[in-house]
C-alpha cells in the first residue's frame, strides 16, 4: 500500500527560509535510507504558498485566490510517496526522519486509496464509469500531444 | 493486534534483514543468524509493550541479538576448552574474539545484505526453498504470510525454511558475494528468484484471484533494494525496470468482476504513470551501464515499448520483434519464440506468425503450457479459422489452473462458435 507523507509548513518555510546545510545533509541521508529500503517512490519539496494559488468552488462559480494563505500549520511544505506494508511501517519510517524544520514541526501520514478500498460502495457501474473516464482522459491526453 | 505489536511488526520488517545479515557474517551461518535474530524479536515482544518502543529500535534489536551471539560464542568456547581437556581436537572453525564480534557489527551493512541475498538464492537450494528463504530473510515476511501468498499450508513453508537453512549449513555455503565467473550465474539466480516472486503475484498460477498485488510489491521492494546494493549491474536495473513497468498495469489488468483484461485491450488511462516513469528511469540506468544487453534489459525494453505507446495502435511492433530477435538469440527458449510470434503477428500479420507457432507444437517444454494453444487460437481466429480456434481456446482453458483465466478462454471459445455460426449463415444466405 502507498502512503502520502506530508511535511507541514511552518512560519519559516512560509517565509521562504531554506533548510541549513546540516538539515540538507541529514535529509539527504534519510532519503538515501528510504531509497535503499525500497520504500520511497517519490518526494518533493514545495515552494511557500505565496507562490501558489487556490481555486474556490461554489456551485458553478470558480474564484481564484492568490497565496499566501494564513493557516500555516495546515499547509504542506513537502511530501513523499511511500510504499509500505502497513500504516505502522510508514509511522516507523517517519519517526526516523530528522526534524524537517528548525522549529517544532509535524508530518502527516495518509494512506492512498486503491480501487479495492472502495469496497461495496465501488459498484461495477462506478468502476465502469471510472474506466470510461480513464479512457476519455487517455484520448484527451493523446489528442493534446 | 495492539498498537505496540503492530509497531513491533513494522520495526521487524524494517530491521530484520539487516540484523540477520550482520549476524550471518559473524557466525558464518544464516540459519543460526536467523535464530538469534528471532530471539531478539521475542525479547522485544516481551519487553516493549511495558517499556515502550526504544528510540532506536533497530539498534536495540541488533544489540540484543549481538549479546546472544556473544553469549553463545562464550559457551561454545567453554565447550571447546572442555573438549580440549578431554584431548579432542579443536573444531576447524574460524577463531573470533568478542571484540571482533563487536567491531564486525558496526561495519557497513550493505555488503552483508548483498551476501544474504546471494546466500538465500544459492543454487544448492531448490527453487521453492530459495523463494521462501528470500521472502523470509530479506522481505521480512512471516512463514504464515509466505504460505498464504503461495497457497500452501504453513507447515510446508516452515519445513522448507528449516530444510533450506540445514542444507546451507551442511553444504558449508560460505556467506559471501561470489566473484569472477561464478558471479554472473549466481546473480542470475538472485534475479530469477525475485522475478519468480513477482510473477506469482502478477499472474497467479493457481487459485481464484488472477493477481496477488502484495507479492508484486514484495518483489519490487526486493528488486529496488538490490538495485541500490549492486548499482553497477545492468541486469538488476533491467529487472527492476521490467517489474516497475509491468506493475504499472496492475490496475488495468482486471475488469469489474476480476476477469483478466489483455494488454492491448487495457485502458491505458489506468496505467500507473509513476511506476512507468520509475521503470523507464531504471531501464535508462541499466542501458547507460553499457555492455551487451542482457535478458532482463531486453524484456524491460519490450515492456517500455508498450508503456510508451499512448494507444494500442501506436505500439512499435517492429521494434518489439527486433528486441525479441535479440532475446531469442541470447536466451533461446520456446516461450520466447511464442512471444516473438505474437509480436510478429502484430507487425507482419497472423499468417506469418502461425508459421512460427506450428513447430512449437512439438516442443516438450510447452506440452502443458496453456498459452501455446491460447496464442495459436488467437492467430487462427484472426485468420477466420473459427472451428480450429474454438477447439484451441477450449484446450487452453482445460490446461490453465487459474479459474479467472479459464473463464476468459472459454468465453473466447464461445465467441469463435458464434462467429462460425454467423459465417455459415452468411454463406447459406448467399
Amino acid at each position: 500500500m502507498r502512503f502520502m507523507v506530508m511535511v507541514k509548513a511552518t512560519k519559516d518555510s512560509e517565509a521562504g527560509m531554506l533548510p541549513d546545510q546540516k538539515l540538507l545533509a541529514d535529509m539527504g541521508k534519510y532519503n538515501e535510507e528510504l531509497v535503499k529500503a525500497g520504500v520511497m517512490l517519490a518526494g518533493e519539496g514545495l515552494q511557500p504558498s505565496s507562490k501558489g494559488a487556490r481555486v474556490r468552488f461554489s456551485g458553478s462559480k470558480r474564484t481564484v485566490i492568490d497565496g499566501p494563505f494564513s493557516e500555516t500549520k495546515e499547509l504542506v511544505a513537502g511530501f513523499w510517496l511511500f510504499q509500505c506494508k502497513s500504516l505502522a511501517e510508514a509511522i516507523e519510517w517517519v519517526k526516523r526522519c530528522p526534524n524537517p524544520m528548525p522549529t517544532e514541526s509535524e508530518i502527516e501520514i495518509r494512506q492512498v486509496f486503491e480501487s479495492e478500498d472502495f469496497g461495496a460502495e465501488f459498484t461495477p457501474e462506478l468502476r465502469e464509469q471510472e474506466r470510461r473516464l480513464g479512457e476519455q482522459m487517455a484520448r484527451n491526453a493523446a489528442s493534446r500531444q | 493486534m495492539s498498537d505496540v505489536n503492530s509497531a513491533i511488526d513494522a520495526v521487524w520488517r524494517i530491521e530484520s534483514a539487516k540484523v540477520i545479515a550482520s549476524l550471518a557474517r559473524i557466525t558464518g551461518d544464516v540459519g543460526l543468524a536467523e535464530d538469534l535474530a528471532q530471539d531478539a524479536l521475542l525479547a522485544a515482544l516481551e519487553r516493549w509493550p511495558e517499556s515502550g518502543i526504544p528510540d532506536n529500535p533497530g539498534a536495540w534489536l541488533m544489540a540484543t541479538a549481538k549479546h546472544r551471539a556473544i553469549d553463545m560464542h562464550r559457551r561454545s568456547k567453554l565447550l571447546e576448552r572442555k573438549h580440549e581437556l578431554l584431548g579432542h581436537e579443536l573444531a576447524d572453525r574460524q577463531e573470533l574474539s568478542v571484540s571482533d564480534l563487536e567491531t564486525a557489527l558496526d561495519d557497513d551493512i550493505g555488503d552483508d545484505l548483498l551476501r544474504l541475498m546471494f546466500t538465500s538464492c544459492h543454487p544448492v537450494l531448490s527453487t521453492e526453498a530459495r523463494v521462501a528463504l528470500t521472502l523470509r530473510l530479506l522481505g521480512g515476511l512471516t512463514t504464515d504470510e509466505i504460505a498464504r501468498a503461495f497457497l500452501v499450508p504453513e507447515p510446508t513453508v516452515a519445513q522448507r525454511i528449516v530444510r533450506a537453512k540445514r542444507t546451507l549449513s551442511e553444504a558449508r555455503v560460505p556467506f559471501e558475494v561470489p566473484r569472477g565467473s561464478d558471479r554472473d550465474e549466481r546473480l542470475s539466480s538472485v534475479l530469477g528468484v525475485i522475478y519468480l516472486i513477482f510473477n506469482e503475484g502478477y499472474s497467479a498460477t493457481a487459485g481464484d484471484d488472477w493477481m496477488r498485488p502484495a507479492l508484486c510489491e514484495d518483489a519490487l521492494r526486493l528488486g529496488r533494494i538490490l538495485a541500490e546494493l549492486a548499482p553497477n549491474e545492468a541486469e538488476v536495473h533491467g529487472l527492476v525496470a521490467l517489474m516497475e513497468i509491468q506493475a504499472s498495469r496492475l490496475r488495468a489488468r482486471t475488469g469489474p468482476k476480476g476477469e483478466p483484461i489483455l494488454l492491448l485491450e487495457q485502458d491505458r488511462g489506468r496505467w500507473d504513470q509513476l511506476l512507468i516513469r520509475r521503470g523507464l528511469t531504471a531501464l535508462a540506468r541499466g542501458e547507460q551501464l553499457g555492455g551487451e544487453r542482457g535478458p532482463y534489459v531486453l524484456q524491460a525494453a519490450i515492456a517500455a515499448c508498450h508503456a510508451r505507446a499512448r494507444t494500442a495502435e501506436e505500439t512499435d511492433w517492429e521494434r518489439i520483434v527486433a528486441l525479441y530477435d535479440a532475446l531469442a538469440e541470447l536466451t533461446p527458449s520456446p516461450i520466447v519464440e511464442l512471444n516473438r510470434a505474437v509480436a510478429v503477428s502484430m507487425a507482419y500479420g497472423p499468417a506469418t506468425a502461425l508459421e512460427l507457432v506450428e513447430p512449437l507444437q512439438s516442443e516438450p517444454a510447452l506440452k502443458n503450457y496453456h498459452l501455446l494453444p491460447s496464442v495459436r487460437a488467437d492467430l487462427l481466429m484472426k485468420l477466420k479459422r473459427f472451428v480450429e480456434a474454438k477447439s484451441e481456446f477450449e484446450r487452453a482453458a482445460s490446461m490453465t489452473r487459474n479459474s479467472q483465466e479459464r473463464a476468459l478462454l472459454l468465453e473466447r471459445a464461445r465467441t469463435c462458435e458464434l462467429e462460425n455460426q454467423r459465417e455459415n449463415k452468411h454463406v447459406g444466405s448467399n
